[in-house]
């Protein structure tokens, strides 16, 4: 069996995660909205849950500590994330 | 004392703000751009302080041009609403990403005051704040703590103005606020500083905390792929009900009232041009601004409602998707869907829509839906023309065919925003970065507040526009080159004599006469070669050309040119005196043909300048609504000779 290391293995986007998910904040990929996402609490480290999806997959809501975020696919693959608990 | 009120949105800005002025309110403008500024008056130490409500942001730097207002105004001293102080209101339930633009303005050296709200959802969450820690890392801010949604913390907030702190240069960033307007890598810097410090201290200051939020089970209803948008078409059908229930009598009301006043006016006022100019002029112009004020007043109450509940954003979260190929957003529904109604309180709840492209396209389109003033023309044309008979069985070919209309309106005002797509040019992508905030029953004096306000707006700016438009339309079919009215009403008069026709049917004569050799009649003339493709004459020109004041007036326009009677609610006479119309040549002048023609011209022609009057207002140029008179002209006209040349 060959040996892949966990960090990379766990780092997706998070457009990609299911929902009920927990994930922690890797990086913002460079680009014009990489400002706003911060400013909408999406620093590095920050804890996430992907709540829910709208019909059809997107938009997505999600938990920013205590508030729901909506964004849209476009956005989301823009934030790269960590996989916290899979059991969740 | 000029005092500048910021906050995100969801924190209950606006509670406070209300709370702080009452009524004592006033919209104005920032220069330059689309935001509304909205300024009140509160008392305190004896003097009278202006307070400005600036639009809800989550960062001192902007996202869009409108945001750009709160940045130009306090970053530079000598702009016109540089204020003496500041008051930020912070969601305490969420104190993190609340606390990111407080930090901001307080790094601006400007006295600054902490208005803690406490949301319900804050104190059900139980969250205790250490005020001491929080102060201790903004020590020249006062905190006060608040409940804006029961009216708690007013007169706190009244003395902290009052016993301002004063600025020694503290700052919350160690570099203060640096980075320039458009610098985005200095600011993705320092906000990225700024929520690592934030986040050390609410490790000490926030006590106890419920940190996540969940999905509720109502709201799993709400979005639900098949519930969630049955809901809301229920929600929409009983807004429509609403509407047409309780806007009609209120509106009959008006239409009464201003008629006998302008009767009044017209019978014990000495007669000439100023009797004329006020009963015939300015009172039908007036009412004919505050005719709207109903449906403006019920859309407006059903949108406050639903935005205060949160709803709204629900609505959006699920219709983002499929408006959005159409270069439209998830907002644009309900404004394109209060269109229906009247494309007025659409075009004014545009505002919603952050995204100037996705705002300024779905204003373009909105009055393509077909709206309430368009039914007495497809009901009139329809009953001419279309013939009352059953088809497929079942269905009513004159119903079908105002389905029909309908249906034009909506998918062609679909397809426009696709091509508008294309035209708009816009700086930065489109981005939906939407908070959803909690589901809560709604606060009924914020509620109030805004329907006062949509209506004022509504009264004040496309007022002014809208009564001048009468007033010209007025002029035009009153009067005539010299003499020419006059003698062709003794002609019509002396011929009515030698057919001993009564009193009644003589004034029919008359005014149809006076009419048709007004400058309003000259004009439909004159525009005949240009609408004859269409299949029209310059009857139908000068109920065109009248039509402007509004759609309906096509109706009256029609039975004043045929000299019949039309006492608003029975069209028969008017229908059937259309329909035996003759051409020179012996045809039918309201053939199927030019009867659809007619139909389709009024789905598209931007024949309503109310409306064009509140795309002024709301677009701040004369640019979009030239453009959408235009282009909508053109697209009745072409729809118009399609029409009229495949059926005949």
């Amino acid at each position: 069996m060959c040996f892949v290391p966990l960090t990379s293995m766990e780092r997706l986007k998070l457009s990609n995660v299911a929902n009920g998910q927990l994930v922690v904040v890797h990086a913002i990929e460079a680009s014009d909205l990489r400002v706003k996402l911060l400013e909408m609490g999406l620093v590095e480290g920050k804890q996430l849950r992907v709540l829910y999806r709208a019909p059809f997959g997107d938009p997505m809501a999600i938990d920013v500590e205590g508030y729901v975020l909506s964004l849209r696919k476009d956005e989301a693959v823009l934030v790269d994330v960590e996989m916290q608990d899979v059991a969740q | 004392m000029r005092i500048a009120l910021l906050g995100n949105p969801n924190t209950g800005k606006s509670s406070v703000f209300n709370m702080l002025t009452g009524l004592r309110q006033k919209v104005g403008n920032f220069p330059g751009v689309t935001v509304d500024k909205k300024t009140g008056h509160l008392t305190f130490g004896g003097e009278s302080h202006e307070i400005i409500d600036f639009p809800g942001t989550y960062s001192i730097y902007p996202r869009s041009k409108d945001e750009e207002v709160v940045y130009k105004t306090l970053r530079d001293p000598t702009s016109a609403d540089y204020p003496d102080a500041v008051l930020v209101v912070l969601d305490a339930a969420n104190l993190e990403r609340n606390l990111l633009l407080f930090s901001q303005v307080y790094d601006l050296q400007l006295p600054t005051i902490m208005v803690l709200n406490m949301s319900d959802i804050a104190e059900k969450r139980a969250k205790a704040h250490n005020l001491d820690v929080l102060q201790s890392h903004f020590p020249e801010a006062t905190i006060v703590q608040t409940n804006a949604r029961v009216r708690m913390g007013k007169n706190r907030l009244l003395e902290a103005l009052q016993g301002l702190k004063e600025r020694k240069g503290h700052c919350f960033h160690p570099k203060g606020l640096v980075a320039a307007m458009d610098d985005r890598s200095a600011q993705e810097t320092e906000t990225t500083e700024r929520f690592e410090k934030i986040a050390s201290l609410l490790k000490s200051a926030e006590s106890t905390l419920d940190k996540h939020a969940k999905q509720s089970k109502l709201d799993r209803i709400l979005i639900h792929p098949v519930f969630g948008y049955l809901i809301f078409a229920l929600v929409l059908i009983v807004m429509f009900q609403f509407i047409y229930a309780f806007a009609a009598w209120p509106m009959d009301l008006i239409d009464g009232a201003f008629a006998s006043l302008s009767g009044f006016v017209a019978d014990s006022w000495p007669s000439g041009v100023f009797n004329d100019l006020i009963s015939q002029g300015i009172i039908p112009g007036i009412g004919g601004v505050l005719i709207f004020i109903p449906q403006i007043a019920i859309l407006f109450f059903f949108i406050a409602v639903l935005e205060e509940t949160g709803y709204l954003a629900r609505v959006v979260f699920i219709m983002d998707r499929l408006m959005r190929p159409l270069g439209l957003n998830g907002k644009s529904v309900v404004p394109l869907l209060s269109s229906v109604a009247c494309a007025i309180p659409g075009v004014m709840a545009a505002r919603t829509i952050t995204d100037w492209k996705e705002r300024i396209i779905t204003i373009m389109v909105a009055p393509l839906m077909s709206c309430s003033a368009r039914i007495p023309v497809y009901t009139v044309l329809i009953a001419v023309v279309i013939p009352n008979r059953t088809v497929a069985g079942f269905m009513n070919l004159q119903g079908l065919t105002l389905f029909a209309l309908y249906a034009l309106g909506t998918i062609s005002a679909l397809l426009i925003a696709l091509v508008l797509k294309w035209f708009v040019q816009q700086r930065a992508k489109g981005f939906l970065l939407l908070e959803i905030p909690e589901l809560k029953p709604p606060q009924w004096s914020n509620v109030g507040n805004v329907v006062w306000e949509k209506v004022k707006i509504f009264v004040w700016d496309a007022g002014k526009i809208i009564i001048a438009i009468s007033i010209i339309l007025w002029a035009l079919a009153s009067y005539g080159p010299s003499g020419t009215m006059e003698t062709a009403a003794e002609k019509t008069r002396s011929i009515c004599m030698e057919k001993g026709l009564s009193k009644e049917e003589t004034a029919l004569k008359v005014s149809s006469a006076r009419l048709e050799k007004s400058y309003i009649g000259r004009m439909g003339k004159a525009i005949e070669p240009v609408i004859q493709p269409l299949g029209y004459d310059w009857k139908i020109g000068i109920s065109l050309i009248s039509s402007f004041a509004a759609r309906e007036v096509f109706v009256g326009s029609m039975a004043t040119i045929y000299a019949v009677q039309n006492d608003g609610e029975d069209h028969r006479p008017l229908i059937e005196r259309m329909r035996s119309e003759r051409n020179s040549k012996g045809e039918s002048v309201y053939s199927l043909a030019s009867g659809v023609s007619l139909m389709v011209f009024y789905v598209y022609a931007m024949q309503c300048m109310a409306t064009l009057a509140v795309v002024k207002r709301e677009t701040k140029s004369w640019k979009w609504p030239l453009i959408q008179i235009a282009y909508m002209g053109a697209l009745a006209y072409l729809g118009a000779w399609i029409a009229f040349n495949l059926l005949s």
